[in-house]
C-alpha cells in the first residue's frame, strides 16, 4: 500500500492536535508515515502510533531550534527520498506552509495550502479549500509531482487507530541554506488555560465595541462559563486590548467552531474570512444594521455590557 | 553603494467588491475592481522607513495584467523610486510556483540586496511566495516579521508564531516579508502623487526574463483547480432587540442547540 508522509507538529514531544487530524486524513490515501524532528521527537512516537502511524522517522539536531524553516525542509526532503510517499501532508501553520512550499519546489511538485478537507481521487488526492473570505469552495489537486498539501486545523474528527509506529532514525545532511536565518531568541507563548483558539469547540470574540482592555474581562467571563476560547477582531487587537495571537480573520486565525459568539464586532469581510464557516453564529451588537447580523443564527441588538454579563449568569445558572 | 531594496507588490481584486472565477476557474482579474494589495502596503512602508535613515533605492515589482500598473503607481506615490511591471499574455493562470519563478528572475535582473514582500496576497492568501523566492534565489528568508530593522548588512526582526515569538537575524542579501503588525502604511501625499507620475515604470515580458511560455500560465501550473462553487448563503437567523430579555432568549437558544 502507498505511504503518506505526515509532518509532525509538536512541542517538546507533545503532539499538537492538527497532526492527529493529518494522520486521520492520510489514511484515506494510504498508510501514514510520520516525521518528527527536534527535541522530544522520540516522545511523539506513542501518540502517533495510537493514531495510525505505521512508521515514525525521527531526527534530532540543534539546527531545528536555532535556524528558521530550512532545516525542516532539508529533513522533509530526506524523508521523501527514503519513503517515496504518495503524498506529503503538513499542518497549515505559517511555518508549515513555508516548509511545504519550499519542499514542493525542491522535489518538483505542486503545492496546495489551507485545505479544509481531503479525499482520495482517481488522479491523486483532491483537496477542498475555502476561498475569497469563505464565499467560495474549490476543489483542487496537484498535477505535477508528489502532492504536497497543507491542511487547516479542525478539518476532520480525529480517529484513534493503533498501528505499529516502528521508529526509524532518519539521516539528514543540512544544506548550505539551512543556517541562513538564525533564531536569536524565543519567548514561548504562555498558556491562558483556555482551549486553543483554532481547536476550540466554542469561541467568544470581542471587537471595538468592548471598548478597552479591562472590559475584555466581560468577554472572558462568558467564554469561561461556556468553556470557550477567546477571540478578538483586528480593531480590538490594534487598539492593544487583546494579543494578536487571538485575532480572528484574514490576517489572524481561521476558526470553524461549533459555536462562535461575536460581541461588539461589526462583521467586516476580513473578519468574516476567519469565522464564516462556524457551525452556529451568535452576535450581540447595538447597531441593527451591522453586517454580522447577515451571518447569525441568533442575534441580539443591544448593549453588550447589558447582554453579555447577564448571559454569563444564565449560562452559569443552567449549568448549575 | 546604496542599499538596493526590491518590494514585491501584487495587484488584487478588491475584497469589498464582487470576487469570482472565470470559466477556466482562474481568478477573474479583468472584470473586477483591483488595487494594490493592502498587505503589500506594509512592505512598501518598511522600505520607506529604511530609506529614511539610510542610503537606499526602492524598486517596486509586480507580476500581473495591464491594470496592475495602478498598484505600481500607488507604491510610487507612497515614495518608492521606480517600478518594474512584468506582464505577458502567457502569464494568465500562473500558480504560485510560476509566479515565484518570474519574480525570482525579475528581482535578479533588477539587482537587489533586500527583497521585501507582504505577508500574503489578499486574494490567494497562501503566504508562501516569500519562502519560495528565498529558495529560488538561494538567500536567507526572514519572513512574517512584525518588526524589522536593517543595519550593517544584517536584517533583524521579530516573528510572532503560534507557539512562540522568535527573534531572527540574517545577512543580506535576504528575502523578508512583513505582517500588518509591522507599522501603519502611510497615505500618499499630494506631492507624492504628482511626483509618481514622472517616475519610471519599466515593462518586461517573459522573453526579457528568459522564461518559456510553457513554464508559466495555466498550462504550466503544477496544481489544477477542478471546481469552484459559491457557498450557499447562510439561512436567515433570528434577530431580537434586547429590551431586557435579550440574554434570556439567547440562553434559551444556546440550550436548544445543546451548548449549555
Ligand atoms: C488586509 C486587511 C486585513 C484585515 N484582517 C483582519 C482580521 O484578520 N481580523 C479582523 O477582525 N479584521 C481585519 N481587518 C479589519 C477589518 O476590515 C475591520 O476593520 C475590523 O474587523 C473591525 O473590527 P470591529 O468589528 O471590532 O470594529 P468596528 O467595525 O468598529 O465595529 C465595532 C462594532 O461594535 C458595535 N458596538 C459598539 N459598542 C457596542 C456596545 N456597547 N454593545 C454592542 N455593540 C457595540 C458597533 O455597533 C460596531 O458594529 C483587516 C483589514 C484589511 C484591510
Ligand atoms: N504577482 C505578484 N507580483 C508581485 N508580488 C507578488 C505577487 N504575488 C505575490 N507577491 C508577493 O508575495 C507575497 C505573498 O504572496 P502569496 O504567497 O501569494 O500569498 C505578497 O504579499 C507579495 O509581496
Amino acid at each position: 500500500m502507498a505511504e503518506v508522509l505526515v509532518f509532525v507538529d509538536h512541542t517538546g514531544g507533545a503532539v499538537r492536535k492538527p497532526t492527529l487530524e493529518l494522520l486521520t486524513l492520510a489514511r484515506r490515501i494510504g498508510e501514514p508515515v510520520a516525521l518528527a524532528l527536534g527535541d522530544g521527537a522520540g516522545d511523539t512516537v506513542r501518540t502517533l502510533a495510537e493514531h495510525g502511524a505505521v512508521r515514525v522517522l525521527t531526527h534530532q539536531a540543534p539546527e531545528y531550534a536555532e535556524y528558521l524553516v530550512v532545516p525542516e525542509v532539508d529533513a522533509l526532503q530526506a524523508a521523501c527520498a527514503q519513503v517515496s510517499p504518495a503524498a506529503v501532508l503538513v499542518p497549515s501553520s505559517a511555518e508549515g506552509k513555508e516548509i511545504a512550499a519550499r519542499l514542493a519546489l525542491r522535489i518538483g511538485s505542486g503545492v496546495i495550502t489551507d485545505a479544509v478537507d481531503l479525499v482520495a481521487g482517481e488522479d491523486g488526492p483532491v483537496a477542498t479549500q475555502s476561498v475569497f473570505a469563505a464565499s467560495y469552495t474549490t476543489t483542487s489537486r496537484v498535477s505535477k509531482g508528489t502532492p504536497v498539501i497543507t491542511v487547516k486545523p479542525n478539518s476532520v474528527a480525529v480517529e484513534a487507530v493503533p498501528a505499529a509506529g516502528a521508529v526509524e532514525a532518519l539521516n539528514v545532511t543540512f544544506s548550505a541554506q539551512a543556517t541562513g536565518t538564525r533564531i536569536t531568541g524565543r519567548t514561548p507563548r504562555v498558556s491562558t488555560g483556555r482551549p486553543e483558539l483554532t481547536e476550540a469547540a466554542i469561541v467568544v470574540a470581542g471587537g471595538r465595541g468592548v471598548n478597552g482592555a479591562e472590559n475584555f474581562a466581560v468577554i472572558e467571563a462568558l467564554a469561561d462559563s461556556l468553556g470557550a476560547a477567546v477571540g478578538a477582531s483586528r480593531a480590538a487587537v490594534d487598539a492593544g486590548w487583546y494579543p494578536h495571537t487571538s485575532q480572528v480573520g484574514q490576517t489572524g486565525k481561521t476558526v470553524s467552531p461549533q459555536l462562535y459568539v461575536a460581541a461588539g464586532i461589526s462583521g467586516a469581510i476580513q473578519h468574516r474570512a476567519g469565522m464564516q464557516t462556524s457551525k452556529t453564529i451568535v452576535a450581540i451588537n447595538k447597531d441593527p444594521e451591522a453586517p454580522i447580523f447577515d451571518l447569525v443564527d441568533y442575534g441580539v441588538v443591544g448593549d453588550l455590557f447589558e447582554v453579555v454579563p447577564r448571559l454569563t449568569e444564565e449560562v452559569r445558572a443552567r449549568k448549575g | 553603494m546604496s542599499l538596493r531594496i526590491v518590494v514585491c507588490a501584487k495587484y488584487v481584486p478588491d475584497a469589498i467588491g464582487d470576487r469570482h472565477f472565470t470559466e477556466d476557474l482562474t481568478v477573474d482579474r479583468d472584470d473586477v475592481d483591483g488595487l494594490l494589495s493592502e498587505l503589500d502596503e506594509y512592505a512598501v512602508e518598511q522600505a520607506l522607513r529604511i530609506k529614511e535613515s539610510a542610503d537606499a533605492e526602492i524598486t517596486v515589482v509586480t507580476v500581473g495584467p495591464q491594470d496592475a500598473e495602478e498598484a505600481l503607481r500607488k507604491a510610487l506615490s507612497m515614495g518608492a523610486d521606480k517600478a518594474i511591471h512584468v506582464a505577458d499574455d502567457d502569464l494568465r493562470g500562473t500558480d504560485v510556483m510560476g509566479t515565484s519563478l518570474v519574480l525570482a528572475k525579475a528581482v535578479e535582473k533588477a539587482g537587489y540586496d533586500l527583497v521585501i514582500c507582504g505577508m500574503a496576497s489578499t486574494d490567494g492568501t497562501m503566504g508562501v511566495l516569500p519562502a519560495l523566492l528565498a529558495e529560488r534565489l538561494g538567500v536567507p528568508q526572514a519572513t512574517l516579521l512584525s518588526e524589522m530593522s536593517v543595519e550593517g548588512g544584517v536584517v533583524n526582526g521579530r516573528r510572532d508564531g503560534d507557539a512562540a515569538t522568535e527573534w531572527l537575524r540574517a545577512s543580506l542579501p535576504a528575502v523578508v516579508s512583513v505582517t500588518d503588525q509591522s507599522g501603519e502604511a502611510r497615505y500618499p501625499s499630494f506631492k507624492g502623487i504628482m511626483a509618481a507620475k514622472k517616475k519610471p515604470v519599466t515593462s518586461w515580458d517573459l522573453s526579457d526574463l528568459d522564461i518559456g511560455a510553457e513554464e508559466v500560465g495555466l498550462e504550466g501550473a503544477w496544481t489544477t483547480v477542478e471546481s469552484a462553487a459559491e457557498c450557499p448563503a447562510r439561512p436567515v437567523g433570528t434577530v431580537v432587540r434586547d429590551e431586557g430579555k435579550g440574554s434570556k432568549h439567547l440562553a434559551a437558544f444556546l440550550a436548544e442547540r445543546t451548548f449549555v
